[in-house]
């Protein structure tokens, strides 16, 4: 099989893979499956998606320099899909949580910080998604790259986001913000790593 | 420590004030029935029992109930917060499966005459108890309609016979970590504590819970004791009790010394005091499927006709 085929083999299977969590999410919600909350459970598992899949993208680096796989031609693709999970998100939160309650959402995403949070993380999203393009990226050349680092500030606001909407236990977050801190540290040049953490 | 057990008081010699609410409400009855009006709103017969628990026997109709439908059973017993079985609103169902609710002793001491300690099953055969159809407010913005089984929480206070220095009623709820797996994790300070002030405790609106739709409780509702007040946010109805104290100061509550800006000792359930991170104005009625719209949350949780006195000249901003 050539290299161009099997490329193309693991875009439509990671794309398949991707969507598997919405098409479930659509399954059960059809089939009454989301529990005595529906509501509640739809906003978390696309929240969920949304931040596994940001991180997911930010994986793609960090598991070139351990492995030596590269999933770099297939980030865009992930990345949008985090951002299609945010907006599933936010649709659900407008739509089927507050029902149009425009005031409220207003006042939410003014007051509540760990809506202000979400909702800054989604704001950092929009751009980037819209500037995904292979023409976008040739035409803003060096600016891409940093206008692109804003991914790192979205996933830190959705690891908070999680962190400030949780009551009591604390754990789930945590381990998000765990993941993302190992991969930013993975992240990390040899050269900005302190002398006595070097190998 | 030696806990003397209180002499046979019979509950006869108590009136209790759900015996005027009784009859004030069977009189409403009367009237409604004069008119020829229909009784919405008014339970006529008990609701039907699921056949999942054991029935309780001579149930008695206090004539409360409430004109929304009742959450399906299934609901009811199936999203709970109950952080002794885990954080998770589907953990209590699963994790309380083991959990056995008998042999059940509460312990009641502090400022009364007669501390004590009273089995579960004199409660059960020594108290008429009654459905009490009630609006179940979460402090997280969601609502029930829970048809419990109990009786007014005063029935129980008097046997004790608190002096005048009890001000207050706290609970605890059992803490046990092998039966309670829940408890392993230190998410909640344990044992789980609420209180109440003594006029709120006494209120005939409170009750102590043994049952709902007629059986008595699943595990995972607080069995085989819990508090029920309806006015206030869910929190506040503490289950698996094993421990009543009357005192002079005000007792702790878990939530409260949890996170003290977010809930307060009161926790009235009040759509003008939001929570610092939602809006208490609205909430969704469990049962209403994917596109329910948001209801607008009542004052007290609709039992302001009822409850609203308790708290004339304070301000509820401020004793949240
Ligand atoms: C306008 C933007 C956003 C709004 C209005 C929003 C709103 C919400 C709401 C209302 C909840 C449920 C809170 C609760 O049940 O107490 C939630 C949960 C969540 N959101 Fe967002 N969100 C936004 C953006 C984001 C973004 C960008 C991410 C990820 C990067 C994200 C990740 C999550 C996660 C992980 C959860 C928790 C899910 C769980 O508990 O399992 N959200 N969000």
């Amino acid at each position: 099989m050539s290299n161009r085929w099997r490329a193309a083999g693991i875009k439509l299977l990671l794309f398949l893979l991707c969507l598997l969590p919405f098409l479930y999410l659509l399954w059960d919600a059809f089939n009454g499956n989301l529990g005595a909350n529906p509501v509640e459970a739809l906003t978390h598992r696309s929240g969920d998606w949304t931040l596994r899949m940001l991180l997911v993208t930010l994986a793609v680096t960090p598991l070139r320099r351990t492995t030596g796989y590269s999933l770099l031609r297939h980030r865009r693709m992930l990345g949008l899909f985090s951002f299609f999970y945010a907006v599933v998100h936010l649709t659900i939160y407008v739509w089927i949580d507050q029902v149009f309650l425009w005031d409220e959402i207003v006042e939410d995403i003014i007051k509540r910080s760990y809506i202000t949070v979400g909702f800054t993380a989604l704001m950092i999203l929009l751009p980037l998604a819209v500037t995904s393009t292979r023409g976008m990226q040739r035409r803003l050349g060096k600016r891409w790259k940093s206008l692109h680092k804003g991914a790192y500030i979205a996933a830190a606001l959705g690891c908070l986001h999680f962190l400030w909407l949780t009551r009591a236990d604390t754990l789930e977050p945590y381990i998000y913000i765990a993941v993302f801190v190992v991969l930013m540290l993975l992240r990390l040049k040899r050269e900005q790593i302190p002398g006595f953490l070097r190998r | 420590m030696l806990i003397k057990k209180p002499d046979h008081i019979k509950f006869s010699e108590i009136t209790t004030q759900s015996d005027y609410l009784r009859r004030r409400d069977f009189l409403k009855k009367g009237l409604y029935a004069f008119a020829g009006l229909g009784l919405s709103g008014i339970a006529e017969a008990l609701v039907k029992a699921p056949g999942k628990n054991p029935a309780i026997a001579n149930l008695a109709d206090a004539g409360f109930s409430v004109d929304e439908d009742l959450t399906p059973y299934d609901l009811v017993t199936s999203y709970n917060n109950y952080y002794e079985f885990g954080t998770g609103k589907s953990d209590p169902v699963e994790n309380s499966k083991a959990f056995e609710s008998r042999p059940w002793h509460v312990v009641v001491d502090g400022e009364c005459e007669e501390p004590g300690e009273i089995d579960i099953e004199d409660i059960l055969t020594g108290i008429t108890q009654e459905e009490r159809i009630y609006r179940l407010r979460c402090v997280e913005a969601w609502s029930m309609v829970v048809p419990w089984v109990g009786f007014p929480l005063s029935t129980l206070l008097k046997r004790f016979k608190p002096t005048a220095k009890a001000k207050y009623v706290s609970f605890e709820t059992l803490h046990d970590a092998e039966r309670m797996p829940g408890q392993k994790r230190a998410v909640l300070d344990w044992p789980y504590r609420e209180g109440l002030r003594i006029d709120e405790a006494m209120h005939p609106l409170t009750i102590l819970a043994t049952g709902l739709y007629g059986e008595l409780l699943p595990n995972q509702n607080g069995a085989p004791l819990r508090l029920v007040v309806p006015w206030k946010y869910g929190f506040k109805s503490i289950k698996g009790i094993v421990r009543i104290r009357f005192s002079e100061e005000q007792p702790q509550a878990t939530w409260n010394m949890n996170n003290p800006r977010e809930y307060g000792f009161y926790s009235n359930v009040n759509p003008r005091v939001e929570h610092p991170r939602w809006s208490q104005k609205y909430h969704r009625v469990i049962g209403g499927g994917i596109f329910s719209s948001k209801v607008k949350t009542e004052m007290f949780n609709g039992y302001a006709d009822e409850v609203a006195s308790l708290y004339t000249g304070m301000d509820l901003r401020k004793n949240f």
